[in-house]
């Protein structure tokens, strides 16, 4: 993982310029730190605010969210469950419907299959089959990624939670969204799927200090540029902004766009961008067949048709459970390369 | 099954035709090969005949009417095969895909879904198909009524700036035409000449450069003073398109030489002493059969410029600006070289008159290696002509006069028919000696004609 990491980081770091920084009085945090502010924040702000998780209080949390959280709370306000998805999910499902805000870290979304009926027939569905007298406001955390993880700990899975009708499902790239974001999950009255990633959780962004929230909805212009378009969101992001740091030295001018909530999903702002770029080229992470991507695309296709050069270009893993063998899962994942590849397949 | 007539393109530079007349009424039976329409292109007026036999069912145009070629004009059917009502309506833009409804008639929802018909679908073809080799596409060059790949962005920005798509060459993958193909238009620009798999020269109007009495204004809206606004006719569309291109893209130079032309006309004189009427030789066919003969000697005069390379020809097609109502053409006398005079002298008639009437066929016009102008009918002294393109060269003519000439041996004036020509050249193909000594050859072969009988 070290060279990984590192060259990872390195891009990251080189991407973060671009990210647009246009508040004054903010702070370079990692996003780690940002979701750890917004827990706290909300916590402090509000006594029915409490998390539950695999490993969440005296380990601190497999991704170190909630490090020293316990110590701070207290063991009825930072609970350590037993290794048991849909149970744990259940109870925050009726928690919430009870009055309480609970946070639930699912530490993968590999394990989120576990907890699918309560995620998808019972958070999703309370408020339409109550008629909006219960809600089920809860947040469910987790993680996205991969890193020799194998082949049933790698899997991308937000595509499947953003079909479902009743839930919201972000994925924020960047430190700011993730505590705007999340502070706004919190205190909504919605069941979200938080959804971050493995190999994000170090980047550093300006974050605005003190109490803000974001509206969980729209998608984020990354980056200015003419001749194409490309979309992604999560750790995609930084791909995106890497390729077109690449593709800028070659005189080719990318928009980049972060999705960073994926439903209600913001088709809009990707297509008045292809109506100026004409091209685009989504980038994600999971399986193209019967992926978010292809629900882009054909958004896109739908709405910006007498706009399009090209075929919309979509760049996503090969499709094969993940190899658990480091230069193999490299060449599952896409990389910058393939970005820039589909980008100029689609200038062709 | 239905078939649909398409406006059909006689020639690379045609993107539209106008229906003169319809020789067949909604009825009439249409035998395979019969002339169903007369259409005027450019530059002729020309029969077009059916693919398929069947019944006249509809027509999609008036007489009159001017479309864009591929643009459906007529179905033969069946006697009593239902027509679609989609089929009945021309599309507004022919370059445009349109959705096919949800129809019972599947048949002519696919022909609607292609921007033109399939060529399968196409029944109409040109009367007279010039040869392939002389298509010589400056842009692109499509069999009528093939698809045409292009982008949806293309499709409109074609729409709402009437591109005809059929004329673009696409640079995207297979060829689809994308936004850099047709940007050109968009600015009003001319796009590049494509290289063509077997260009030939075609022919146009060789034009002689007229001093514009005022500059031509670069801007696209031009503040008017009142004056009336009137559209210019085809023909004066395609010479001005031609000549621009041939005056901003071959650097021209200009040569020009005196010739005694006592010897040529006294030959003249004998040789119509004795022929009928159609054979009468004119001063023109001596020059056309003394150019060409020249030009067996200077094969680079002879050639084309085609995309960056020289394109020698084996053939010598000597072209003959011809004015006409409205314009003027190039028919041409093939292989004129090797002709007689009165061959020439037949030719060169047959083509005047029928290029006066609209009566030429595009493989007559298009092409020629070589063109000469003549305005000695006028009385001009001398004029300057624009490269006819491809071609590397075109001969302007001025009149034959008598002139007071110095004769040294004598020590006094005498009088001697002089006659100016200017070579105007493309100075990509070739450079000033060449062409001078072309012309020294010219004026030996004018001033002793006899050659000209034996050559």
């Amino acid at each position: 993982m070290a060279s990984t990491l590192a060259e990872l980081e390195e891009m990251q770091r080189r991407a973060q310029d671009a990210i647009q920084q246009n508040e004054s009085g903010e702070r370079e945090i990692t996003y780690r730190d940002a979701l750890r502010e917004a827990i706290t924040e909300e916590m402090d702000r509000d006594e029915n605010v409490f998390i539950m998780g695999e490993d969440i209080g005296a380990y601190g949390g497999s991704y170190v969210v909630t490090r020293g959280f316990q110590e701070q709370y207290g063991r009825k306000r930072v609970i350590d469950t037993p290794i048991a998805e849909l149970g744990l999910v259940g109870m925050a499902v009726g928690a919430s419907m009870a009055g309480l805000r609970p946070i639930v870290e699912l530490m993968t979304i590999n394990f989120s299959l576990l907890a699918i009926d309560q995620i998808v027939n019972h958070a999703a569905k309370i408020h339409y089959m109550f008629d909006g007298k219960f809600t089920a406001p809860v947040v469910i955390r987790t993680a996205s990624g991969w890193g020799q993880l194998g082949a049933t700990h790698s899997q991308t899975y937000e595509g499947w939670f953003a079909h479902i009708p009743g839930l919201r499902v972000v994925m924020p790239a960047t430190p700011k969204d993730a505590k705007g974001f999340l502070k706004s999950a919190i205190r909504g009255n919605d069941p979200v799927m938080f959804i971050e990633h493995s190999l994000i959780y170090r980047n550093r962004g300006l974050v605005p200090a003190g109490d803000y929230t974001l509206p969980l909805e729209g998608a984020e212009v990354r980056r200015e540029g003419t001749d194409i378009t490309i979309v992604s969101w999560s750790r995609g992001l930084y791909l995106a902004l890497g390729a077109a740091e690449e593709l800028a030295e070659q005189g080719i001018s990318a928009e980049v766009i972060d999705m960073r909530v994926l439903r209600p999903l913001d088709a809009e702002t990707v297509i008045e961008s292809v109506k100026k770029t004409s091209r685009c080229v989504i980038v994600e992470e999971s399986w193209r067949t019967m992926g978010l991507g292809a629900e882009i695309a054909a958004a896109v296709q739908e709405h910006a048709f007498d706009y399009l050069d090209a075929p919309v270009g979509r760049v996503g893993s090969i499709e094969v459970p993940m190899p658990y063998a480091r230069n193999l899962e490299r060449l599952v994942i896409p990389g910058k390369d393939e970005v820039v590849a589909a980008v100029k397949q689609a200038l062709a | 099954m239905a078939k649909t007539v398409v406006m059909p393109q006689m020639g690379y530079d045609m993107d539209a035709g106008t229906l003169l007349r319809w020789l067949k009424n909604v009825g009439d039976p249409v035998e395979r090969g019969e002339a169903i329409a007369e259409i005027e292109t450019d530059k002729v007026n020309i029969e077009i005949e059916a693919f398929e036999g069947g019944v006249l069912r509809k027509t999609l145009i008036t007489e009159g009417q001017t479309v864009p070629v591929g643009e459906p004009i007529a179905i033969i059917g069946g006697e009593d095969e239902e027509i679609a009502e989609e089929e009945t309506a021309p599309s507004e833009a022919p370059a445009e895909a349109a959705a096919p409804e949800q129809t019972e008639q599947p048949v002519a929802a696919a022909q609607q879904a292609a921007s033109a018909p399939a060529p399968e679908q196409q029944v109409a073809a040109p009367a007279t198909q010039a040869p392939a080799a002389e298509a010589a596409p400056q842009v692109e060059s499509r069999e009528p009524g093939e698809r045409i790949r292009a982008s949806p962005l293309v499709r409109r920005l074609a729409a709402e700036h009437e591109i005809d798509l059929s004329q673009v060459h696409g640079t995207g993958p297979q060829g689809r035409i994308v936004k850099r193909d047709v940007e050109p238009y968009l600015t009003g620009a001319k796009p590049k000449p494509q290289a063509a798999s077997a260009p030939a020269p075609a022919a146009a109007p060789a034009a002689p450069a007229a001093a514009p009495q005022t500059p031509a204004p670069i801007a696209e809206q031009v503040p008017t003073i009142g004056g009336e606004l009137q559209e210019l006719p085809r023909i004066r569309q395609t010479i001005g398109k031609r000549m621009s291109q041939s005056f901003q893209q071959a650097p021209h130079f200009y040569v020009t030489m005196s010739i005694a032309m006592d010897k040529a006309l006294e030959l003249r004189k004998q040789v119509n002493a004795d022929v009928d009427e159609a054979s009468q030789v004119s001063v023109n066919d001596l020059i056309v059969k003394a150019s060409a003969l020249a030009l067996r000697d200077f094969p680079v005069l002879n050639s084309a410029w085609n995309d960056g390379k020289m394109e020698l020809h084996d053939h010598i097609d000597v072209g003959i600006a011809i004015a006409i109502e409205g314009g003027l053409i190039s028919p041409f006398v093939p292989n004129a070289d090797e002709k007689s005079l009165g061959a020439i002298a037949r030719l060169t008639k047959d083509l005047a008159k029928r290029a006066r009437e609209g009566g030429l066929k595009p493989e007559e016009y298009q092409g020629g290696t070589f063109t000469t102008s003549n305005l000695g009918m006028f009385g001009v002294d001398e004029f300057i002509a624009i490269i006819n393109p491809p071609q590397a060269a075109i001969l302007a003519i001025g009149a034959a006069k008598p002139q007071p000439v110095w004769d040294a041996d004598k020590g006094k004036f005498k009088s001697q028919t002089v006659m100016k020509v200017t070579m105007s050249a493309d100075h990509r193909l070739t450079d000033g000696a060449e062409v001078a000594k072309y012309l020294q050859k010219l004026k030996a072969m004018l001033e002793a004609p006899m050659g000209l009988l034996v050559g």
